[in-house]
């Protein structure tokens, strides 16, 4: 636990009066895949929301890569840094929604280009062979010139994960990715997540998806109410929860 | 058409007869019918209409036709009207163009979480919007009489860089432009708040998400998904321009309908003139309607699975289907089906 590329400290987060997060501590390692389970309203996306600063956190520390998220310490004071250093750090921390968020005006080949070109300047078509070489990784070949509403939610899904790709992050974020699809569908896109851990990604995957949580994960993190109840090895975790809710609520979703 | 029921008996099938509807249909047609009869009928000829001119008699013979359709024609083309249409035109374009400038960055404004920029947005709103576009157009006519130099220096002291007399600024063309321009803006601030709010927050977040800062969000991923939505208003806006720069013969301009009244005062044509002036206006109307069915169909890109046909392609298609059916043997076809 060296070398971590996220960490999180104490963090809190509350929305008009209700604290979300109360305290989360956590520790993602480098190269490794970090699950986070827990009932709805638990915090899950929000922390993940924290951590590439689409939420702002009221206290505690967050770090990706060594970075402070959205801060910096000169001085022993904490400058807020501006939109342009945001936007900096966010496109090296990939993220797939829930509801895919393709953009809908244009085609999936645009969809991977765009960022490549608008944030990072890479040359068009540059751009453009990368996202086909993306394209061919999550299986879509030939799928260039359609517009997402022509696909169905895995292909949209698999589309979202190329455009994170192309940005060459050095973190994935993954908010309930198989949540809004059709259960035959899901298999299709866990299968690309499965490939991008094998290829070394670090990621932190918010999921209901206990077996790939179990098959594919290094660490597992159970969030309730807004603060880690249990931690550790999914297998273990999965196998033997310590504590009661753990269990009510594996009870309920197994 | 035949049914099957109960095995191999076939029925026949008698559809619903909508009894109201032929009813009305007819009473329609009657309507329309007699509209076109008025619309071309002939008056008693050698009949005249006289004027006091200047504390002269005048008289002209009128026209044959109830509508004077031949003096509609003799000055459809004249140089007047159709200098007065370009002058429509003219105002009609540029308005809109502050209109719709102005408007989204107000829209913009509004939205913005700075709650002055968003105050100072709903206040211009709500000036705009409160009073009436002719009484708009008559201040900024007479705007000299609040401010007769206008000047640029630093604010709240005697320095000034530049200055000139506000008359020589503010002709009645510039007054009825900037009137229309910033009366417009106020609405099509509001077009374009709908639009930018229609666009699901989705999509901002996933334009943050591969670094985007909020300008480029706005341009690459909002804006063009919000024109879906802004577009058929205003559409509509433009065309409703089109006559609302007519406002503009009150203080002198002389568009279409000033061109209009303009010839109608010399020779008291009333009528065909204003039936002149109403028929461009219909032209212009005709011509704007079919540009934005064009403009609308470019924007809804990848919001439908299968955009539907042009009117064009529809007609070709059709066309394809029914010399198809001629060519084809009818034992294809049916094998086809």
């Amino acid at each position: 636990m060296s070398d971590p590329m996220v960490e999180v400290r104490d963090v809190h987060k509350s929305y008009g009066g209700v604290e979300v997060l109360r305290g989360v501590n956590l520790t993602v390692v480098r190269g490794e895949v970090t699950c986070l389970i827990g009932p709805s309203g638990s915090g899950k996306s929000t922390l993940l929301r924290c951590i590439n600063h689409l939420e702002k956190h009221d206290a505690g520390e967050l770090r990706v890569d060594g970075d402070l998220v959205g801060y910096e310490a000169r001085g022993g004071k904490l400058y807020e840094r501006n939109d342009k250093q945001i936007c900096a750090e966010r496109s090296r921390i990939g993220m797939v929604f829930q509801r895919f968020n393709l953009f809908q005006h244009l085609t999936v080949l645009e969809n991977i280009t765009i960022g490549q070109v608008k944030v990072k300047g890479v040359e068009p078509d540059d751009a453009r062979v990368k996202a086909r070489e993306l394209l061919a990784r999550v299986g879509l070949d030939g799928k260039e010139k359609n517009y997402p509403s022509q696909l169905s939610g895995g292909q949209q899904q698999r589309v979202a994960i190329a455009r994170a790709l192309a940005m060459e992050p050095k973190l994935m974020l993954f908010d309930e990715p198989t949540s809004a699809l059709d259960p035959e569908l899901v298999g299709e896109v866990l299968d690309v997540m499965k490939d991008l851990a094998l290829s070394g990604m670090t990621m932190i995957v918010v999921t209901h998806e206990m077996n790939f949580a179990r098959e594919v994960a290094n660490t597992l993190y159970f969030l309730d109410a807004g603060v880690i109840e249990e931690s550790g090895n999914p297998r273990e975790v999965l196998s033997a929860p310590k504590s009661e809710r753990l269990r009510s609520f594996l009870s309920k979703v197994l | 058409m035949n049914m099957t029921t109960n095995g191999d008996a076939t029925v026949k099938v008698v559809p619903v007869r909508h009894v109201g509807q032929w009813i009305a249909a007819a009473i329609a047609i009657v309507f329309v019918a007699m509209l076109i009869h008025t619309l071309f009928s002939k008056l008693p000829t050698g009949q005249y209409a006289c004027h006091l001119v200047g504390g002269v008699r005048k008289c002209h013979e009128l026209s044959e036709w109830r509508f004077s359709w031949d003096i509609v024609g003799r000055y459809f083309f004249t140089s007047e009207i159709l200098h007065g249409l370009f002058l429509t035109l003219e105002l009609t374009v540029l308005s809109m163009l502050v209109g719709v400038i102005l408007g989204v960055t107000i829209a913009v404004m509004r939205l913005s979480t700075n709650r002055l920029l968003s105050a100072t947005a709903w206040t211009y709103t709500w000036f705009f919007r409160g009073t009436p576009v002719l009484v708009q157009i008559i201040v900024w006519y007479n705007i000299a009489i609040l401010f007769p130099v206008i000047s640029f220096g630093i604010p709240f002291t005697n320095v000034t860089f530049y200055h000139f007399s506000t008359v020589s600024v503010f002709t009645a063309f510039t007054a009825a432009l900037v009137a229309l321009g910033l009366n417009e803006a106020a609405y099509m601030s509001e077009i374009a708040r709908a639009g930018l709010i229609s666009v699901d927050e989705g999509q901002t977040e996933a334009a943050s998400s591969i670094g985007m800062t909020r300008r480029q969000t706005l341009r690459f991923v909002v804006l063009p998904q919000a024109m879906r939505v802004i577009i058929p208003p205003t559409g509509n806006e433009v065309i409703s321009m089109l006559k609302t720069t007519s406002l503009a013969s009150v203080i002198g301009v002389v568009e279409l309908l000033g061109a209009a009244t303009n010839i109608y005062a010399n020779n008291y044509l009333i009528m065909p003139l204003l039936i002149v002036a109403s028929l461009w206006y219909i032209v212009v109307t005709t011509v704007l309607s079919i540009g934005q069915y064009y403009l609308e169909r470019r924007f809804a890109k990848g919001a439908l699975r299968t955009p539907p046909l042009t009117p064009i392609q529809r007609l070709r298609r059709d066309a394809k289907g029914i010399f198809s059916k001629f060519r084809t043997p009818r034992g294809a076809v049916g094998a086809l089906r």
